[in-house]
């Protein structure tokens, strides 16, 4: 800070200023306590940011506020009972994380999925990509000023909620993908009802874009804004849109497929920007690319069982238990103590709506799995906040940390 | 130590050239690469392995606690290579009486975070670290949670 020195005036440091009486020619700097309960921090994200006038010197996150011991909490689960824990981490792609959890889980004990289950996972955890990108869509733009955004995104996502709602009961924490399988079959009327919603969701995107897209506040609030090289982004852990905003096509649907990813035909869009800009528009392409895989999945979906043929696994039929012995004791077995999953290690890989989930789970041979690890997505691109708004001003530090996408009871567990 | 399987594996044979004595064990089980790194190796390992072996990502770091096998704690590094599209396990066993392990955060600066958890959650310090202190608890709390020795409910008294 020496180059700003002005002749004949003793500069001296910043503690030390606020006793001082006479005015110094260089700006104070101010810490200033952003959260936890900003309203734009979405969660009880705190940051702590140093600012010299308007810009930030540095910026410290500092998270935990939702840190619910989660994963202490599977250890005395049994592997079933582990579903409703998936849930509650991100609580805006709920059946992101039941997925990856079933998957690790099915991989150490070896099942295979029947397809009308693993297509229907497929068109779930697609909507609940929808669910999320509308939730941070609308929250992202009134962020930044755009009120209506909002209204026209919770409007759609009130259509998808219902739809999760028809399937399992529950709006949001559904937990209705199960180790094996789905919960229950799929409700009589869910074609008819996907298909109402899918096929005039395209034009909602539309509208979207019309308020958004062309629009001069939100393109000098987004263009250059945010932008930090795809490199330091690799190294500080960021996943996701971000690194598909940087011009980096890497997705876990593509690259390593699970659950018939590969069956489907969609792309993976990217930009070269790498600014706030380009994430919107990364996110809003992604919202077109699931619907046309929610498409694809309502006019192929295989017939068939939802679940798997694992009598040890997999809860027997109601009407099985009454007339057949061995439903009944694989009912007993499973309801009072579990199934027993074989040692060994899996290391599950998703790409959510956020970027890449990972599940860790090691299995000691027993119904509890021993250890489970979440790798969330809001963790790792939490960490790049600091490098990403440095030097910028504190008005863009909105934009940049609405435009990561992150759910603070991911990143905290 | 190694399973015959993977003698022939190009990671590890190229590992084992740069960074002999290194790997103390390994196996491939549903088809997930696993390598056993003798802890003072690790920061070696990983510099060559994202220098030399393009694995450009670290995707989590976390511990598993054996509680009571000694040594007790297992250190986990899940990496990755978008590039050659793989991924890979380290694991570093480390004693129950003094936890220490090299901080990787040379290596990869997105270590820090997934260091600071481990430390908070299981009490593995990391030596080297920028910043090692409770991540997810209060800076007050006493006891690391996910050991096996720290109960699940219950208030002390």
């Amino acid at each position: 800070m020496s180059d700003t020195s002005i002749p004949g005036v003793t500069i001296v440091e910043t503690e030390s200023q606020v006793e001082q009486p006479e005015v110094s020619p260089r700006p104070r700097r101010m810490t200033l306590n952003m959260g936890p309960q900003h309203p734009s921090t979405h969660g009880v994200l705190r940051l702590l940011l140093e600012l010299d006038g308007e810009t930030i010197v540095s910026a410290q996150p500092d998270i935990g506020y939702l840190h619910t011991g989660i994963e202490k909490e599977f250890e005395v689960k049994n592997y079933q009972q582990g579903v409703t824990l998936t849930d509650r981490i991100d609580y805006l792609a709920p059946l992101s994380n039941n997925l990856c959890y079933c998957l690790a889980v099915e991989k150490l004990l070896g099942l295979e999925i029947p397809p009308m289950a693993q297509w229907q996972r497929v068109m779930l955890t697609e909507l609940t990509r929808l669910n999320s990108h509308l939730v941070w869509l609308g929250t992202h733009a009134i962020d930044i000023g755009a009120m209506s955004v909002f209204l026209y995104c919770f409007r759609e996502r009130e259509d998808i909620l219902r739809i999760f709602e028809m399937y399992s009961g529950q709006r949001m924490m559904t937990s209705y993908f199960r180790i094996g399988g789905l919960a229950l079959e799929p409700p009589r009327a869910w074609h008819q009802r996907v298909k109402t919603f899918i096929d005039v969701f395209p034009s909602r995107v539309d509208e979207y874009e019309e308020l958004l897209t062309n629009n001069r506040i939100w393109i000098g609030r987004t263009q250059g804004v945010g932008v930090l090289p795809v490199e330091d982004m690799l190294d500080l852990g960021v996943t996701g849109p971000m690194l598909r905003a940087a011009g980096l096509a890497w997705d876990t649907r593509k690259t390593q497929p699970y659950s018939s990813y590969e069956k489907f035909d969609f792309e993976i869009p990217t930009r070269t920007e790498n600014d706030v800009y380009a994430r919107y528009l990364v996110r809003i392409e992604e919202m077109r690319q699931s619907a046309r895989i929610i498409q694809q999945a309502l006019a192929g979906m295989p017939g068939g069982r939802w679940t798997a043929d694992a009598p040890h696994v997999v809860l027997p039929d109601r009407e099985k238990m009454k007339t057949q012995m061995e439903a009944l004791i694989y009912h007993f077995k499973i309801v009072t103590e579990g199934f027993r999953v074989p040692a060994g290690e899996v290391y599950q890989v998703i790409e959510s709506p956020r970027g890449e989930i990972g599940y860790y789970v090691v299995s000691d041979g027993t119904a509890n799995p021993y250890r489970v690890h979440v790798r969330g997505p809001s963790f790792g691109n939490l960490q790049a906040v600091p490098e990403m708004v440095e030097g910028t001003l504190i008005a863009d530090v909105i934009a940049s940390i609405g435009s990561m996408d992150f759910v603070l009871g991911d990143s905290d567990r | 130590m190694l399973p015959s399987e993977l003698n022939s594996d190009p990671v590890v044979l190229a590992l084992a050239s740069a960074e002999p004595e290194a790997v103390v064990g390994g196996k491939l089980d549903r088809g997930e690469l696993t390598l056993e790194i003798a802890a003072d190796k690790i920061v070696n390992v990983c510099h060559h392995l994202k220098k030399d072996q393009k694995f450009t990502r670290l995707s989590t770091v976390t511990a598993v606690d054996w509680y009571p096998e000694e040594p007790r704690f297992e250190v986990v590094y899940h990496l990755h290579s978008v590039e050659r599209n793989l991924r890979l396990r380290l694991k570093c066993r480390v004693s129950g009486a003094s936890p220490e392990i090299d901080s990787v955060t040379p290596v990869w600066r997105g270590a820090n975070w997934y260091e600071r958890e481990t430390f908070d959650l299981f009490g593995i310090r990391f030596r080297h670290h920028p910043g090692l202190r409770r991540i997810m608890l209060p800076e007050d709390w006493e006891g690391h949670p996910l050991r096996k020795d720290y109960p699940v409910t219950g208030t002390r008294v």
